[in-house]
């Protein structure tokens, strides 16, 4: 069996009744997959992400400072560990909270726990760059430390964050399909179990293509939003 | 009214503590135009902060109205924020909000109901002339029409003080002519007191009515404004009011020397050549030692230094001929002590 082999008529018909019979179910699957752990790790990690900048202790509200350090340290080795790792980790922590460690669903819990502490950080670095002159301006009216959060730094940062979120789910699509080759669902499962493993590789192009168009469409849409809600660029 | 009582403040830095502001006194009577004056780093910003407690003193006393406001706690700290507004050299206004959400913000800060809010704002953009800008972002306006927008979102909350930190001082001369034309008709139709905070000389002379000079954390020189630039007496005051004396380009003080100071508050300058008409009327000579003037639409803003060569009765005709023209104020200064009677 050899590469060129891939791509013969026989090969192709085949890849083509493949495509036809379980593309539909896998894309939904990746899709369903990705928009669901982005939005978990959005919940987890955007409140962190607050945290870290309100409660620093230049920040408007200072938490304690071991909280925050402690938070600081959670998020980076969180970071640090490589996903293929995390997912074979997490495993019992998945058994519990889904009931089996191989599937779509069960997909979700290792890619919400890489990717919460990535959003955390993104979030952090959009609150970040709200211009301090106005948080400041906002103190000078006599605002609270939670209306500054949510009536200037959070609606002053929204192209920001939303420029990051696409950031956030095109990177969690690509774990997705890495999570494909340790028991998840989806295009990367077809495209590692269907395509590779059986030396297809008409599959498994077209798997990857698949998924190259899904972040471009991802992709597309987030700088669409992120350029069509930022009120600076209208002259 | 607002005191400042022996206030300081210190911040510590890499390089050890920076005394920001050493022992400053001052007292601000209720609807005063009141200018506080230095150059960059002298402590301008921080003292105007430490009055809202954006900047805690290290030491001494901010008192509003017979109230302490160091010793208050976070909650009737924030109450008392919304009495003393401010506007800022940047605007700081929300880039992602319209006009009318950004005057709106400090009245959301303290709950009033949206309905309301928004007549008020509505009432706030007319006053500030801007109407027809309801709905329009930031980014779409010019600064001086941000600054509008932002004296606007200062004065939601009906407050008693106005700061203004280097408020006009990103805008062209006159924008800023028109910025501080609406803070002097602000301060008259609210009764609202104001201090501004700037390093130009010419903010101070168009609307303040008192001044005090501000070097290197220490208030130097305080007083009328009038009286501050007639007879400037610290060094800081000598080289805002005159930079060629400081320099040592101009000296005042050699005998005999007889100088009238003419400040141009809005002169009609294109009709009338008043130096040229006093000369040929009054028949005196008179030599300009100094000038910084500019015109704004056909009318003169600044000052001029001029040395009256003639003797005492000369410079009795010509503040003679000066006083009295309208919108020109005059001061005698240099070595003249004023004791001699003029004529």
């Amino acid at each position: 069996m050899n590469f060129a082999n891939s791509f013969t008529t026989e090969k192709l018909q085949e890849a083509w009744d493949l495509i036809r019979s379980e593309f539909l179910l896998a894309t939904w699957q990746t899709l369903y997959v990705t928009i669901l752990s982005t939005l978990f790790a959005i919940l987890i990690g955007m409140p962190l992400g607050m945290i870290l900048v309100v409660g620093d202790k230049k920040g408007i509200s200072p938490w304690p400072q071991p909280v925050i350090k402690a938070i600081n340290v959670i998020i980076n080795l969180l970071r640090s560990v490589p996903f293929l790792i995390l997912v074979v980790v997490v495993i019992p922590l998945t058994r519990v909270i889904v009931g089996t460690a191989v599937g779509d669903v069960a997909s979700i819990v290792p890619l919400v726990i890489a990717a919460f502490p990535f959003i955390a950080r993104l979030v952090e670095g959009s609150l970040r760059e709200v211009n301090p002159n106005i948080i400041e301006a906002a103190q000078s009216m006599g605002a609270t430390p939670m209306q500054i959060l949510f009536r200037v730094m959070l609606p002053e940062s929204v192209p920001s964050l939303i420029t990051n979120f696409t950031l956030a789910i095109t990177t969690i699509l690509g774990y997705t399909a890495m999570s494909g080759a340790v028991g998840g669902g989806g295009l990367g499962k077809i495209a590692i179990t269907w395509g590779y493993n059986r030396y297809r590789y008409a599959i498994l192009y077209a798997a990857v293509i698949l998924l190259v168009v899904l972040v471009q469409l991802f992709q597309t849409i987030g700088s669409y939003l992120a350029r069509k809600c930022d009120k600076r660029l209208r002259t | 009214m607002i005191r400042l009582v022996n206030m300081s403040k210190s911040f510590s830095t890499a390089s050890g503590m920076v005394d920001a502001l050493k022992h400053v006194n001052l007292t601000i009577n209720d609807g005063d135009i009141y200018g506080i004056i230095g150059m960059s780093g002298a402590g301008k910003s921080t003292l105007v902060r430490c009055i809202n407690m954006l900047e805690k003193p290290t030491e001494g006393s901010v008192i509003l109205d017979d109230l302490p406001l160091e010793s208050l706690s976070e909650v009737k700290l924030r109450a008392v924020r919304r009495e003393i507004a401010m506007i800022f050299q940047g605007f700081n206004l929300l880039m992602q909000r319209n006009c009318i959400e950004n005057i709106m913000l400090p009245l959301k800060f303290s709950h009033v109901p949206r309905e309301q809010a928004l007549a008020r704002a509505r009432e706030l953009l007319e006053l500030v002339g801007l109407p027809e800008k309801e709905r329009a972002y930031p980014a779409q306006l010019s600064g001086g029409q941000q600054q509008r927008i932002a004296i606007a979102r200062a004065l939601a909350t009906n407050p008693k003080v106005l700061l203004c930190d280097e408020a006009t001082s990103a805008l062209d001369p006159k924008t800023t002519h028109s910025i501080l034309e609406l803070i002097r008709d602000i301060n008259r139709k609210l009764k609202l007191t104001v201090i501004v905070i700037t390093h130009q000389m010419s903010v101070v002379q168009e609307i303040c009515n008192r001044v005090a000079i501000l070097e290197n954390g220490t208030v130097v020189e305080e007083g009328e404004v009038d009286r501050v630039f007639s007879e400037p007496k610290a060094r800081a005051t000598q080289s805002l009011v005159y930079p060629e004396v400081a320099d040592g380009t101009l000296d005042l003080t050699a005998p005999g020397t007889q100088c009238i100071r003419i400040s141009f508050d809005g002169a009609d300058a294109a009709s009338k050549p008043l130096l040229a008409d006093m000369i040929l009327s009054c028949g005196i000579r008179a030599s300009v030692l100094m000038a910084s003037t500019r015109s704004i639409g056909d009318k003169t803003y600044g000052y001029m230094l001029l040395e009256i060569p003639g003797g005492p009765s000369d410079l009795a005709v010509a503040v003679d001929y000066l006083t009295g023209r309208p919108n020109i104020r005059v001061q005698i200064t240099g070595s003249y002590d004023g004791k001699e009677p003029l004529a």
